[in-house]
């Protein structure tokens, strides 16, 4: 006797396998062998999940099939934009019907071994990106959508490859020039000015106030006149970023320098350790999940900071000068190309700035 | 200069200023320590124990009267370390582990890295610790954390330990360890110990002097002597001459509360 263990993404993704079928073939170019192998694929996978199988089986069977039928679907595109029928789309759905069936097999799995959770919890935010991905792939060329509203990722992924001189130099100019040695500035001046003003208030009283007077000045204001003082290349650039992370580093670290209990301090009093001695031992490593944070909150005010500076002027490289030229020329894959690099850059930089924090922080209740 | 009190406090009065009025904390205390004594400040809760402790440590200031500790004013005695502070609670730093905790002190005192190790291990066994050096303080229960913290203030090898209620949150059977041990401790060095703590037996068992206070305004109600020999093994607690001084602090404990009426 077979059992039967109904789940609703496996009901819905048979009713759309079979609603297909009322609009075959899918494409202009898509044989109706093919898209019936489709049809198949998703119908027969949404049985099988319904049975009484070993997850790690029905893991399988759904990855396989509703993968395949997505490759199936985006090499049915072919030629044949704009010409997708509801055929085409149900069996979308169905088959992205059972990639949210596989993740919640997957999620749901008891997994003993700790290098298998690590794997699951890769794979599924793995397959939610790709399923992004094949959507927007398939909705925009199977539906015809105008390629300045929203190119497909293979246009902007072929564009990419053609394009790596240009936004290699674009990454050089904004990445590593403006972005890094303004926030190596900016983080840096205002880490040592809030420890100086933890020593001597004063500078606390007049500094905060005018903080959060420049932090509210609109960035629009301080690019321009960056670009006056500065010049046109990076510099300027540079200056804007050093401008907004300084403040939000010498809040954060002063916050942080506040934190550490009555207790701590007067155990040190005990000691009759002095001030920098209190700080170094017992003040900063209380304060580094706060830093921590401003360190991530500028890494990304950094990254908008030298984009947008450069639309205010700049010498015929960058990314924020490449993305304004490109839209004024339409084309939108260069543009997207750029914001995907700055989407891996600023991911990559958050990330990193993240790993430090586990480890610099691994004693704090978050953590450990 | 032997004769000398180790702490000589003189009309002592401590007002603590809050948003809604003034507290007194302490009343006219005038308390002398000799060297080599073991005090115990004991009392109902708010009555002053851990301010006057604090006074003593130089980590609170009288509002009047006059302190000496080691003859000298309370600052010149904390920044000699003159004291080992043991808090209520451990206050271990979470990013150091046991034995780094321990070595905290011995840092700011600058010592070399040999007589630093030296230390934290006689004094991680003095408190049963051994073998947890590289834990980290959240890693360890309560107790062992409170013992850790204990290690910490006796590394610095201070003439005098100030503690505040340090067994307070331990049970009873490594209270009873501990009160040995410090005890023997005591015995061996003759440091002068000031010890808060809630308890009576643990009060009479330790010292050689007690120091019944009252709340409202924190003062000074009784001193009781308190000599039952330096030999004095746990069982002593069933002794007639035990029981005896215990009822006179629980008396003087009741007469204290009933001051206030
Ligand atoms: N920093 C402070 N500010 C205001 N009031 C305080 C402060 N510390 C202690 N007090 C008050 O002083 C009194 C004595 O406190 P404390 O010395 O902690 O008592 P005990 O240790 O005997 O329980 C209490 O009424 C307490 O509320
Ligand atoms: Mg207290």
């Amino acid at each position: 006797m077979i059992a039967f263990r109904p789940n609703w993404q496996a009901i819905a993704a048979f009713l759309a396998g079979l609603a297909s079928l009322v609009a075959l073939p899918f494409t202009a170019t898509m044989e109706t062998g093919a898209s019936l192998l489709v049809t198949v694929i998703v119908v027969g996978a949404s049985v099988l999940s319904m049975l009484k199988l070993r997850p790690a089986v029905e893991a399988v069977i759904l990855a396989v099939a509703s993968h395949g039928a997505a490759w199936l679907l985006i090499g049915g595109l072919e030629d044949a934009f704009g010409t997708a029928t509801f055929g085409y789309f149900a069996s979308l759905a169905a088959a992205w019907l059972l990639a949210w069936r596989l993740v919640t097999v997957l999620s749901e799995m008891k997994l003993t071994s700790v290098t298998a959770q690590r794997t699951v919890s890769l794979i599924v935010p793995a397959i939610f990106g790709i399923w992004i991905l094949i959507l927007w792939e398939a909705l925009t060329r199977g539906g015809g959508v105008p390629f300045v509203l929203l190119p497909p990722p293979s246009s902007i992924g072929a564009r990419i490859v053609t394009s790596t001189n240009i936004l290699a130099a674009d990454f050089v100019q904004t990445v590593l020039k403006a972005v890094f040695i303004g926030y190596l500035i900016g983080t840096l001046s205002g880490f040592v000015v809030a420890v100086l003003a933890d020593r001597f208030r004063f500078l606390a009283a007049g500094l905060l106030p005018i903080g959060n007077m420049v932090a509210a000045l609109p960035m629009i204001g301080i690019a321009p006149i960056m670009v006056i003082w500065f010049g046109f290349d990076w510099h300027s650039k540079a200056a804007v970023v050093v401008v907004m992370t300084f403040f939000p580093m010498l809040v954060n670290t002063l916050a942080g320098l506040a934190a550490t209990g009555h207790m701590e301090r007067d155990l040190m009093r005990t000691y009759g350790a002095s001030h920098w001695q209190v700080l170094g031992k017992l003040r900063l490593p209380v304060a580094m999940p706060f830093i921590f944070n401003a360190l991530k909150i500028n890494s990304t005010l950094a990254l908008i900071g030298a984009i947008v500076a450069e639309f205010f002027g700049t010498p015929v490289v960058g990314m924020g000068f490449r993305i304004s030229t490109e839209v004024g020329r339409m084309n939108l894959d260069m543009v997207w190309a750029e914001i995907a690099l700055a989407a891996v850059v600023g991911s990559l930089f958050y990330g990193l700035l993240a790993l430090a924090e586990r480890i610099v922080t691994f004693w704090h209740p978050s953590y450990r | 200069m032997s004769t000398m009190p180790v702490i000589s406090a003189r009309n002592l009065d401590l007002v603590f200023q809050t948003g809604d009025g003034s507290v007194q904390a302490l009343s006219d205390i005038t308390l002398d320590i000799e060297k080599g004594e073991f005090v115990s400040l004991i009392g109902p809760s708010g009555c002053g124990k851990t301010t006057l402790l604090r006074v003593i440590a130089d980590l609170e200031k009288p509002t009047a009267g006059s302190i000496t500790v080691n003859g000298t004013t309370p600052e010149n005695a904390r920044l000699d370390g003159a004291y080992g502070y043991v808090f209520q609670q451990a206050a271990l730093f979470p990013w150091r582990t046991i034995a780094d905790n321990v070595a905290l002190p011995l840092e700011i005192m600058g010592l070399g890295a040999e007589e630093k190790a030296s230390r934290i291990k006689r004094n991680l066994d003095l408190v049963n610790l051994t073998g947890f050096e590289k834990k980290f303080p959240w890693q360890l229960s309560g107790g062992m954390q409170q013992r850790a913290s204990i290690a910490r203030a006796l590394a610095v090898e201070p003439d005098m330990l100030l503690m505040d209620e340090p067994f307070g949150a331990l049970d009873e059977i490594v209270r009873d360890h501990l009160n040995e041990e410090l005890l023997k401790l005591w015995a061996t060095t003759k440091k002068t110990v000031v010890f808060v703590t809630h308890s009576i037996p643990e009060a009479v068992y330790l010292s050689t002097r007690i120091v019944v206070m009252s709340p409202r305004p924190g003062r000074i109600h009784e001193i009781i002597d308190c000599d039952l020999g330096d030999d004095r093994p746990l069982d002593i607690r069933e002794t007639p001459e035990f029981l005896r001084i215990a009822h006179q602090v629980r008396d003087g404990l009741r007469e204290g509360h009933s001051d206030e009426a």
